[in-house]
């Protein structure tokens, strides 16, 4: 089994140019993940399935997530004059961070039993730029997925063979899985 | 909405001998669909020269509901997804849960897990095969003799859990409940009998010129492409891929356990009724092992906090090998009380990627048998 190090030494060597970033997990499970570049993530997919020490022949699991912009308020420790003293205050302050959708894939090696591999590929935001590159050419087992996260959460994946909704049908709107979706005929139940 | 239809302009589809194709549309209320599934089948004659399957008259965003609900409140809702098995979904989840949260599991309930997990997987692919042979068109003794077998197992599952079908029976860190007396006797007798009904089984059906006239040779997957597919479980084997996820991850005490992984040669449709018959046989072997040697203790780590579970902000995805396939959950917590994302990772979906493959060049009768031999139930392809 190589470690996340180990195999972003093997990708890098073998495709340079390609920019891999390692997304920890704190949880005990101590799955951490490789965020990919869009330009290059059908290579290092295809380079990840077919290197003979590599050999991640199976995309298990293709999802979705949704990462609404947010805002967390932080302390931030600022020095300000007070009664002409420098002097050392705390300050409430508000940091934007942008949202995003993002699509995670769980891969293993049938041939070496090794795994998981969990890969991520993130959008510009949540509106406009919201195209992904699709793996689907390199594993078919993402066909389906990949058209689920489509439906479900309006990723647009690029060179998906037949990019439809899977699951609502074809003229529903909206994407569901959305953490900001309302159903149209919602109603809360009143106490 | 209905799909957009096939598009029948491409060439080299029915304009060579200038005939008409026919599209029908199977289901969703077929009987052999098992559920309700939909086939957009283009035929020339009866040779299918197009399929495309149309999901979703299932769905009921289950992932969204459990966003909603406390990590505990959605072991319930985990047995709708399969509702053939509700004890392997359990697990699976619960699985998930326990790598999210750093949860050790008492051995004792290591042990209860992996008998109501066999005992699972033997009336899954009883029934399947059942399922199987009526769509062939021997008509109700199979399905009867499986259901049979079924009904002893379930009522099996009613004393020990309260529920025939919808379980509910396992918790982070171990199990509901404890055996109640005279259980495990009970269960000793229903595996001591399943043996010879697999014998009797076979001997009606295995050998039938009929059933290996109509299945060998139709619906031949390949092992790359069944690989590449993503296809998992019993599929899998049949095209000649050694992958059992109780072997490769070894979660639970299956290591303790000797069975063997049965393969096929051709990937056809007997091959994976073959499969199916033979992994019958090496659950019972498990069985026997796990009954024999069911350790005494406890059955739930008593430092679990089942209510208000709050895992530290991460994520985790765990997988088991259940009877149609790799059955995942992929969790991601931010360290409040319900997770942030659930995601179901189902096998009976991913394995009809490649019902089309199988499909092409086949006679529509035996469209329906290659989707009964994938063996799906649409409560997980669709939730």
């Amino acid at each position: 089994m190589h470690t996340l190090e180990q195999i972003m030494a093997r990708v890098t060597a073998a495709l340079p140019g390609v920019r891999l970033e390692v997304i920890p997990n704190a949880s005990p499970a101590n799955q951490a993940s490789l965020l990919l570049d869009h330009e290059h993530a059908r290579e290092i997919a295809k380079f990840l399935r077919d290197d003979p020490d590599l050999r991640f022949d199976y995309a298990s699991n293709a999802t979705g997530v949704d990462w609404p912009e947010k805002t967390v308020k932080e302390k931030v420790k600022v020095k300000k004059i007070i009664d002409g003293v420098e002097k050392e205050a705390e300050e409430l302050a508000e940091r934007k961070t942008p949202g995003f959708l993002e699509a995670v894939y769980h891969l293993y090696s049938m041939a070496l039993g090794q795994g998981p591999l969990i890969l991520r590929l993130r959008t510009g935001n949540r509106t406009d730029r919201v195209a992904l590159p699709s793996l689907t050419p390199i594993w078919r087992s993402c066909e389906f997925q990949e058209r689920e996260i489509f439906d479900l959460f309006g990723i647009e994946f690029q060179g998906h063979p037949d990019l439809r909704r899977l699951l609502m049908w074809d003229n529903f709107a909206d994407h569901p899985m959305r953490k900001d979706y309302a159903p149209a005929d919602h109603q809360e139940a009143k106490p | 909405m209905i799909a957009p239809p096939p598009q029948l302009s491409a060439p080299g589809i029915g304009d060579s001998v200038g005939h008409d194709l026919l599209e029908v549309s199977l289901g969703p209320h077929h009987p052999s669909t098992h559920g309700v599934f939909r086939m957009d089948v283009v035929l020339d004659g009866e040779t299918v020269v197009k399929l495309t399957p149309v999901f979703g008259y299932l769905h009921r965003n289950h992932e969204k509901i459990a966003e909603k609900n406390s990590y505990l409140a959605s072991i319930p809702y985990t047995d709708r997804l399969d509702y053939m098995c509700s004890m392997t979904n359990n697990w699976a989840y619960v699985l998930s849960v326990e790598k999210l949260a750093g949860l050790a599991v008492p051995e004792r309930a290591e042990y209860l897990r992996v008998i109501v997990a066999e005992l699972t997987r033997l009336f899954n692919h009883a029934c399947l095969a059942g399922f199987l042979l009526q769509d062939m068109g021997a008509l109700g003794t199979p399905m009867m003799y499986a259901f049979r077998e079924r009904e002893k197992i379930l009522d099996l599952f009613e004393s020990l859990s309260g529920s025939r079908m919808m379980c509910n029976y396992m918790r982070f860190g171990g199990c509901r409940c404890d055996l109640p007396a005279g259980w495990l006797e009970q269960a000793a007798k229903v595996a001591a009998d399943f043996a010879p009904f697999l014998d009797q089984f076979e001997a009606l059906l295995s050998e039938n010129e009929i059933l290996r006239a109509r299945c060998e040779g139709v619906g031949v997957l390949p092992r790359d492409l069944a690989v590449n597919a993503g296809v998992t479980g019993p599929g899998l084997r049949a095209s000649g891929v050694n992958y059992d996820i109780r072997k490769v991850d070894q979660y639970g005490v299956y290591s303790r356990f000797k069975f063997r992984v049965p393969l096929g040669g051709r990937g056809d449709v007997f091959d994976r009724y073959m499969v199916r018959i033979l992994e019958m046989r090496e659950s019972l072997r498990i069985l026997d092992q796990a009954l024999r040697d069911l350790p005494a203790g406890a059955i739930l780590n008593p430092r679990v906090k089942l209510r208000n579970l709050r895992p530290k902000a991460g994520e985790a995805y765990g997988r088991i090998e259940a009877p149609k396939g790799e059955l995942g959950f992929y969790l991601i917590s931010d360290g409040g009380p319900a997770p942030y994302r659930y995601r179901v990772r189902p096998p009976s979906l991913v394995n009809l990627t490649v019902l089309e493959d199988m499909c092409l060049g086949h006679a529509i009768a035996d469209v329906v048998i290659i989707l009964g031999s994938i063996d799906i139930v649409l409560g997980e392809v669709d939730r």
